[in-house]
């Protein structure tokens, strides 16, 4: 039993490369923040993804002025672009979450080189996705109407709505993010203010610790919080979408009015997340060399994941087509025939080649363990997932119960610059991150070392 | 007010968790009592080792994620069946399954918050200067280093004796930290 265990550890990719001390991941994670040179590389990147944000702040310049009439949005598809964009991002954040909290209490220590960034992941992609409800309501500068505070006008907001929810959720999704990823930060705010020799470093980042000095009580409380943390954030991320899908589901349009959307939203988010954190952790790990700390497991392991989470969403489009049938709803069965048949059916096929049937080739060890394969099936999850929201939003949307308001949907040139001006911000932010942040969690990263075991 | 010792206590450094643990162990059983240890990274058991067994967190995540349920509750129940009722496809004012959605985000909002600031508090974070960082080889708390200190407010503590039995724990250094 035990031979047989130790056999199939060896087979693993280790979760850290042997050979490592305390002293040399402290140093090697720090040195990318406090003594890495910015290259070439870096600024050419940033640049680009800076330029593309400039374009997103433009497009919302003029949608100020203007109004969303710029957008291709209309009536019967009132939802659009920018419900598609919501969707999809903040889904990608759910993987952050996952990783951070759900794995954390499965003591899935792999978990610990890959948190840190896809955390600020999630923090990074709830901001874009809060962006588009927000300029969709219309008089973005008037959103603050959707918070309950007494007012002159003396009305409250609508609360058995599941749009009121949704701002609940978000809202508190945020916040919990935020302060989950800065509580895991503190100690290493600590290590870069005793590592970093330049003063107003030391000060910003000796600001930020706020004198964490690693007392064995302070371990101990910061454990325990941590963990509630966890605690709350594994629920919470699970409710997430699930809420997000209420604004669907809670509807009556047909396509949308299902009990099949909560579960299948979460795996879809999580599909999609874990392929986003591939397509950071892939160039990431190359071109700052953290190999010994990202290895083949991690990459295998996130694999795994979206095998999984993708045949639960392949059960959701079964589900959905085999409830159009059996419904016996004419409705129901028209927006079955209608993705199959109508004018978006093009679409529907390559959700269906990009979420299911490309992705069955992770059953395959060799492409599990190749970070290019990996990369591409990861950008195709990620097109399909995107595809995913706009034949719900859209496609349900354009035939509804009377043919006089049926339609077709447009989408103008400011849908698109604000889309790619998202993905902009999304990887501007990042580029930021990998410079003033350590992108691994340089303490998690020491408790996994065979050196930090201590016998009673 | 009384004067303030000059000195805050007598630290020793070690190279590995085992020998922090080990050392940790041997001043609390030799009767020293107001002691502390730090770790670049959490050591399992090294807070029972110095006789901390019990933190307040999870109480206060506990009252804090109760209040926040129930004020979360209690808000949508004013607001929709008292001060504004609005009549939304027929259900009752009190309609108490729509409001579960945001009690239950209130109740995570309020535990989450509290469950970072109440650990920062408990621990008297955020504190800008300390005694311990006088001493240079601090630094290296967190990085690769151990540290045991016993503070000179302890009541078995002696200048000199407890000097030589920290000697006696076979550290890599010890030294003085002036408050």
């Amino acid at each position: 039993m035990n031979d047989q265990y130790n056999s199939t550890e060896l087979q693993r990719a280790p979760v850290i490369e042997p050979g490592h001390t305390f002293a040399s991941v402290t140093d090697k994670i720090s040195a990318i923040v406090l003594t890495r040179p910015a290259t070439n590389g870096w600024f050419v990147g940033f640049g680009i993804a800076f330029m593309a944000t400039m374009m997103l702040l433009y497009a919302i310049g003029y949608l100020f002025l203007k109004g969303i009439g710029i957008w291709g949005v209309t009536i019967p598809i009132g939802w659009g672009f920018a419900i598609v964009n919501f969707v999809w991002w903040i889904g990608i954040g759910h993987a952050g979450t996952l990783i951070s909290a759900i794995l954390l209490l499965l003591r899935q220590s792999w978990r610990n080189s890959i948190n840190r960034f896809a955390e600020a992941m999630t923090l990074f992609a709830v901001a874009c996705a809060g962006l588009f409800p927000l300029l969709h309501v219309g008089r973005p500068w008037l959103a603050y109407w959707l918070f309950p505070y007494p007012n002159t006008m003396r009305v409250w907001p609508q609360f058995r709505s599941p749009l009121m929810w949704d701002v609940f959720a978000v809202s508190t999704y945020a916040t919990i993010s935020a302060l989950f990823w800065f509580m895991g930060l503190i100690p290493d705010f600590a290590t870069l203010r005793d590592r970093s020799d330049k003063n107003w470093i030391r000060m910003i980042y000796g600001t930020l610790a706020m004198g964490w000095r690693g007392s064995a009580r302070h371990w101990h409380r910061y454990e325990t919080a941590y963990l509630l943390l966890a605690g709350l954030a594994t629920p919470l991320v699970l409710s997430v979408h699930t809420v997000v899908s209420f604004d669907f589901a809670i509807g009556i349009v047909p396509g949308w009015h299902t009990t099949i959307f909560p579960p299948y939203f979460v795996a879809g988010a999580i599909y999609s997340g874990f392929a986003m954190v591939l397509m950071l952790a892939i160039p990431i790990r190359k071109i700052y060399g953290l190999e010994d700390f990202i290895t083949t497991r991690h990459l295998q392991n996130s694999a795994k994941v979206m095998l999984a989470t993708g045949l639960i969403v392949a059960y959701g489009y079964g589900v959905e087509a085999f409830m159009g049938w059996y419904s016996g709803d004419t409705y129901d069965a028209f927006t079955i025939w209608n993705r199959l048949h109508g004018p978006y059916a093009p679409f529907y096929y390559a959700l269906l080649a990009c979420n299911i049937f490309i992705p069955q080739v992770l059953w395959i060890r060799k492409l599990r363990t190749s970070p290019v394969a990996l990369f591409i099936i990861s950008f195709v999850i990620l097109t399909g997932m995107w595809l995913e929201r706009f034949i719900i939003v859209v496609v349900s949307l354009h035939r509804d119960f009377l043919n006089s308001s049926w339609g077709q949907y447009y989408p103008t040139r400011w849908d698109y610059m604000t889309f790619f001006g998202t993905i902009g911000m999304f990887l501007a932010a990042m580029f930021l991150f990998c410079r003033i942040l350590p992108m691994i969690s340089i303490f998690e990263i020491r408790t996994l070392l065979p050196q930090a075991e201590v016998k009673e | 007010m009384a004067k303030r010792d000059p000195i805050y206590g007598i630290m020793a450094e070690f190279d590995t968790p085992q020998a922090l643990v080990d050392a940790a162990r041997k001043t609390y059983e030799a009767g020293y009592k107001k002691i502390d240890a730090y770790s670049p990274f959490p050591i399992e058991g090294l807070a029972e080792e110095i006789g901390f067994t019990r933190n307040g967190v999870p109480l206060v995540v506990l009252i804090c994620g109760l209040i926040g349920g129930a004020s979360g509750y209690l808000m949508q129940w004013w607001c929709d069946a008292v001060d504004y009722p609005l009549n939304i496809g027929g259900r009752p004012y009190h309609s108490w399954p729509s409001f579960i959605v945001i009690t239950f985000e209130m109740t995570i909002l309020f535990g989450g918050i509290s469950a970072l600031l109440g650990m920062l508090a408990l621990n008297g974070l955020p504190m800008p200067y300390h005694p311990v960082f006088n001493v240079p080889r601090f630094a290296f708390a967190s990085k690769d280093r151990f540290f045991l200190i016993v503070f000179s407010s302890d009541k078995k503590y002696d200048a000199v004796e407890t000097r030589k039995f920290m000697q006696a724990l076979d550290p890599r250094s010890v030294s003085e930290v002036p408050s």
